[in-house]
């Protein structure tokens, strides 16, 4: 095509032509943002050498520099748990009931403990572990299923009423539900279990109440109702209420039974992770 | 240049425009169907129990996608807090997939069996009274709202047209096997965990009635634990 070139500037023209005499004037590109799209293919091209980039038939090119994100997320956790290997190596070998015995490897036990117990226990025990209705609180020495170290390091790792074989387990009986105590008797051992700490407020009904307990709770709760760990039966002798202490409260655990459940973590935590737990827990302040 | 021809037809301008552009798309899409190393070879895999699909149709019907992602990144924190880091046989079920990386609540890849049923329920209805600092909105009406499941198996038949591979046995007692997965004691529970192994029974929430919530919560506690990852080979091809 031949050029054309514009009268007033002196420069080549596109040769297009609109409206009979407006022109467009083919002015070359500023050369830095020429030079900047051919560093920018540059790039690219040492990108594609360097990095994983091309698909191919039944695979892709991986680059020179082995960059993987899978392979640095596992190095960089290895390194973390190097920089603390000889916390967690010491943490390892000490007895669990000894831990308490080096203040310095308690405060280790304990930081890891309390990180893992915000991410993991917190949304049911409560961010200080202080319990909602259903859920105990860890502060206190009221313990269901036992309150020494290796108690707690028992419950965390198979849960509570679990399908696994190790897990603590036990199961209250629906006294009401499974017409085992009619709804006058129920009223009756509730007013009795009231009495054991002081809030009972018939006499009458917690005398008859007293017969019905020796005959269907003792066995489990004691006859002080001082609760059994073993069986993890609760203390209903104590002001320490888990599903609350009002009066229709405890008739509703006596006709359905409670049972709550914990899950197992021996198969989501690493044993240590576990171990750093019992410690922190049994640290709150109840642990025996 | 003879770009004159172009510019002259519409139509040929509009067919090379959209040849170009596919170019970018063909290049970054299309592999994905060959190429193997896309989704990892891993043990475990299942599609969803008709349940758990119900409950994964609330789930997104509610929009919980809109704070919770199902995605664990490749970053050191997210591992240390949520687990293994999310593979991408772990989605492969999934229409639509919930992966995302904006989150007002926590990452749920990996929420199965962290809490107990009685926890999800009470969290439910009231995310408050479990925890307190919690600003996630109640879902009260899922415990209320029986679950609509008669016609699950079409769910299911329509998921199978997209690659999900439910059999014809999977589909003829899909309402069977949601009766099943909410009564333990129920006679077909045996079959139920054979064409879906590893599914939790149970009476979800606590109610006689089959809701909305049991379905949420069969779904939420089966999130990431199907696969094996003592078997998983986080080396070889698996390593990107």
């Amino acid at each position: 095509m031949k050029k054309e070139i514009d009268q007033v500037t002196g420069t080549e023209t596109t040769g297009h032509v609109w409206d009979d005499d407006l022109r467009e004037l083919n002015k070359p590109l500023p050369r830095w943002w020429l030079y900047t799209l051919y560093a920018t293919i540059i790039w690219a091209i040492g990108y594609w050498i360097a990095y994983p980039a091309w698909p191919l038939v039944n695979d892709y090119t991986k680059g020179v520099l082995g960059v993987s994100q899978r392979a640095t997320v596992t190095q960089k956790i290895e390194d973390a748990k190097k920089a603390q290997s000889s916390s967690w190596a010491l943490l390892e070998s000490t007895p669990l009931d000894q831990v308490s015995g080096n203040p310095e490897l308690l405060r280790f036990a304990s930081a890891s403990g309390k990180a893992a117990f915000g991410e993991n226990c917190a949304p049911c025990h409560g961010r200080g572990a202080q319990g909602f209705t259903g859920y105990p609180n860890l502060n206190d020495d009221d313990w269901i299923w036992g309150g020494t170290i290796d108690d707690i390091q028992t419950t965390i790792l198979y849960g509570i009423r679990t399908d696994h074989e190790d897990a603590r387990s036990s199961e209250m009986p629906k006294f009401g539900a499974d017409e085992i105590l009619d709804r006058k008797q129920i009223g009756d051992v509730t007013e009795y279990v009231l009495s054991l700490s002081n809030l009972s407020t018939n006499a009458e009904s917690s005398a008859r109440g007293k017969e019905l307990y020796a005959a269907q709770c003792v066995a489990c709760h004691g006859e002080n109702g001082k609760g059994n760990t073993e069986l993890g039966a609760p203390n209903i002798a104590d002001s320490i209420w888990l599903y609350g202490s009002k009066k229709e409260d405890i008739m509703q655990t006596v006709h359905t039974g409670r049972g709550g459940k914990m899950p197992a973590w021996e198969s989501r935590l690493d044993p240590l992770t576990v171990k750093a737990l019992a410690v922190y827990v049994h640290s709150l302040g109840g642990g025996k | 240049m003879k770009h004159d021809v172009l510019e002259k037809n519409s139509i040929l301008l509009l067919i090379c425009a959209l040849v170009v552009v596919s170019i970018g798309g063909i290049v970054q899409i299309a592999p994905l169907f060959w190429v193997d190393s896309t989704i990892e070879k891993v043990q475990g895999m299942r599609p969803y129990s008709p349940l758990e699909q119900a409950g994964r149709d609330i789930y997104v019907r509610e929009g919980c996608y809109t704070c919770h992602s199902q995605m664990i990144r490749t970053l050191k924190d997210e591992v240390e807090r949520y687990g293994h880091y999310s593979l991408a046989a772990e989605s492969m079920y999934d229409h639509p997939f919930q992966w995302g990386s904006k989150r007002t609540g926590p990452d749920l890849a990996r929420v199965g069996g962290k809490y107990s049923d009685e926890w999800h329920a009470e969290h439910m209805i009231n995310p408050r009274s479990v925890v307190p600092e919690s600003i996630m909105p109640g879902y009260p009406w899922l415990a209320k709202t029986k679950l609509d499941y008669k016609n699950i198996a079409n769910n299911m038949k329509a998921l199978r047209t997209v690659g999900v591979p439910y059999t014809d046995e999977m589909i003829a007692n899909a309402v069977q096997d949601v009766e099943a997965q909410v009564d333990p004691d129920h006679d077909e529970v045996d079959a139920l965990l054979e064409r879906y192994p590893k599914a939790k029974t149970a009476n979800f929430d606590n109610n006689s009635e089959l809701t909305e919530l049991d379905a949420m919560i069969a779904y939420l506690q089966m999130l990431g634990t199907l696969v094996d990852f003592a078997t998983f080979d986080k080396s070889g091809p698996n390593l990107r």
